[in-house]
């Protein structure tokens, strides 16, 4: 009894330790890219009075704007000022637009964070239902026709499959609308009807992987110990099912699909730039193409933050609900 | 994706022993599998498209036919014409060159790189292997998107920046593969002798583990060619790969894609199926050799 006390304990310390490691990695990996944003824009070629005034601009006004934003000052207090502002939330002005960075970006992040909402509470369903589906049936033709399905959806581009879908169901029956564009104004119904072409891409491609870890996670549980102990004790097939393996099978699943985040990230921009969809995808796209610096590395960071904090979160998740993991992190 | 024995689901079935007599080799499993025959169908297709496309092509791809512009599928021009005139099919034949030919080189160069600093870190553990892991782990903590969006806005897109971006991204990933493989070798007795026979550490890693580590080195080389073309297909379309007026099957999508609205499918259709049936068949190819290589 108190050697369990004491575990539990140890168990609990260890814990701490591991997600303390944790974030502090993840405070490390934030600074790393933000030096690498800032340096990167650096290196992008094109001066920015230049890119802003256009090629017939005199040198003279080139160079007193160049003054006014502060880009001809030393590399270091540049990104000295730049972080400094940072850390008090003031991302910058927009070369561009000529307005502050922040509400734009806030904008665009939560029109991106309404699509991959969506997204999510779609596949994450989807996907574990074809994966444990597919377990059941192991070798049988609906675990074939599931498995190479989602091989076959999640190899495919977002960009391509979105083509077809816009094809089909935008252009040739024209039951749902394209593009996109904007959802100020439409009410709720309205946007989810102007969310369901783009988010059809983001689901194929992520439904495969989902489904993989999920087949995985449940055909390890049909295969173990415990298993088969519930199966002998007598328990009806679908109480095994529900109360033993889809418990343990579940638990993989979560960090894969916190790991497909960054993949989420990638089909947005393309997503959003197939549907003229005003997200962060775009903004920074079109930050990158008119060299709006504040603008692309506000925006980066801000995605870079973003992908952070999801995995920190899997992680920490993944910790606290696995007990096997909760007492072996001590490395 | 071996078929498991199901042991809860049925007690009483006895997995099929096969290999009564001598196993058949690889490559005749691989014949007998219908899905690695279609795959390979396809994937002669396109690569002969690749390289004949010039000569095969019912029309020059460049050739803009100012009074045709945007007319949809048609006995002169079966998937239509393109916004500024130029015939789709002739430009989906000749679209397969850059892709068929970056992505390989990309693939092959992240194979290369990680397979070399996999052996290195697998082989000499301790010190090199944790400081290269704690670089892996650092590059894998960004979004791959972001770290070569990065790079490609850096360097500016050509075909040989997306080999470079998609070659080291793939590097770390493929190192981390190649030093598990060689963890697990670095347990046989044929590597104990060799270092008692005094043989030099690159004598080692490369004529002796390497060629027992090779099957998994192709495997990974296969699937991450999946990836290398979803990445490079992607990227043209963004506009950070082949430069128009290059036919090109992601860069000819971004072309003409604002004009679906206008109904003009057949300019963007044909050259997203030739994407898809490129990555369908490639996947068919390495789902076989993976489970010829696992069974």
């Amino acid at each position: 009894m108190a050697r369990t006390v004491r575990n539990a304990a140890t168990g609990e310390a260890s814990v701490t330790r591991y997600l303390l490691r944790r974030i502090g990695l993840a405070i490390a990996t934030l600074w790393i890219l933000s030096v690498i944003v800032f340096f990167a824009g650096q290196v992008l070629p094109g001066d920015p009075g230049r890119a802003v005034l256009g090629p017939f601009a005199s040198r003279i006004a080139v160079r007193s704007f160049d003054h006014q934003i502060g880009v001809d000052r030393p590399l270091v207090t540049q990104y000295l000022s730049w972080v400094g502002g940072l850390l008090h939330g003031n991302m910058g002005i927009s070369y561009s637009f000529r307005t502050p960075v922040e509400p734009i970006i806030v904008t665009a992040l939560g029109n991106s964070a309404k699509l991959a909402a969506l997204a999510l509470v779609i596949i994450i369903p989807l996907g574990i239902a074809g994966g444990v589906l597919a377990a059941l049936y192991t070798g049988r033709a609906i675990d074939r026709t599931i498995s190479l399905s989602g091989l076959a959806a999640s190899t495919v581009p977002e960009f391509v499959s979105g083509i077809v879908v816009i094809i089909v169901f935008g252009v040739a029956l024209k039951i749902l609308p394209y593009p996109t564009g904007s959802l100020a104004g439409l009410s709720v119904p309205s946007q989810l009807d102007h969310l369901i072409l783009p988010v059809i891409p983001l689901v194929l491609v992520l439904f495969g992987y989902i489904a993989r870890m999920a087949r995985a996670g449940t055909i390890e549980a049909l295969d173990s110990d415990y298993a088969r102990t519930a199966v002998l004790k007598g328990l009806p097939r679908s109480v095994v099912i529900r109360r033993h393996i889809l418990r343990n099978s579940l638990l993989p699943t979560i960090t894969v699909i916190a790991t497909q985040t960054g993949y989420l990230i990638g089909g947005l921009v393309v997503v959003e730039q197939l549907f003229n969809y005003q997200g962060i995808g775009r903004q920074i796209l079109s930050a990158a193409s008119s060299k709006d610096f504040p603008m692309l590395e506000a925006g980066i960071l801000t995605i870079g933050i973003v992908y952070m904090v999801a995995t920190l979160i899997a992680d920490v998740l993944y910790t606290v609900l696995n007990p096997r993991l909760r007492v072996g992190v001590s490395g | 994706m071996t078929a498991t024995p199901d042991v809860a689901a049925s007690p009483g079935q006895v997995p099929v022993a096969h290999g009564l007599a001598a196993p058949p080799a690889p490559w005749r499993l691989l014949l007998r599998k219908p899905t690695f025959l279609i795959g390979t169908a396809v994937l002669v297709f396109w690569v002969v498209c690749a390289i004949f496309g010039r000569s095969i092509a019912p029309h020059d791809p460049l050739a803009q036919s100012l009074l045709a512009r945007n007319s949809p599928p048609s006995g002169a021009h079966p998937f239509g014409v393109d916004s500024i005139g130029r015939d789709v099919l002739s430009r989906v034949i000749v679209g397969a060159r850059d892709i068929l030919l970056i992505s390989p080189l990309a693939t092959l160069l992240g194979t290369v790189l990680g397979t070399v600093l996999g052996l290195v870190m697998g082989y000499f553990g301790g010190i090199v292997d944790t400081l290269i892991g704690r670089v892996v782990e650092a590059v894998l903590a960004l979004p791959v998107v972001i770290v070569a969006f990065l790079f490609i806005v850096a360097v500016g897109p050509s075909p040989l920046t997306l080999i470079v971006v998609i070659g080291f991204i793939f590097t770390p990933l493929i190192a981390r593969t190649v030093r598990t493989a060689v963890l697990v070798e670095g347990q046989q007795d044929y590597l104990a002798s060799a270092r008692l026979l005094g043989e030099r550490p690159g004598y080692i890693m490369f004529a002796e583990i390497l060629p027992n580590v090779l099957p998994v080195i192709v495997v990974e080389f296969t699937v991450r060619l999946g990836y290398a073309i979803f990445a490079v297909a992607t990227l043209s379309f963004l506009g950070f790969g082949v430069q128009q007026p290059t036919p090109d099957w992601g860069g000819d999508i971004a072309a003409n894609y604002g004009l679906l609205g206008a109904g003009y499918w057949w300019e963007t259709l044909f050259a997203a199926l030739a994407i898809a049936s490129l990555v369908m068949a490639l996947n068919l190819v390495t789902d076989a050799i993976e489970q010829v290589i696992s069974s």
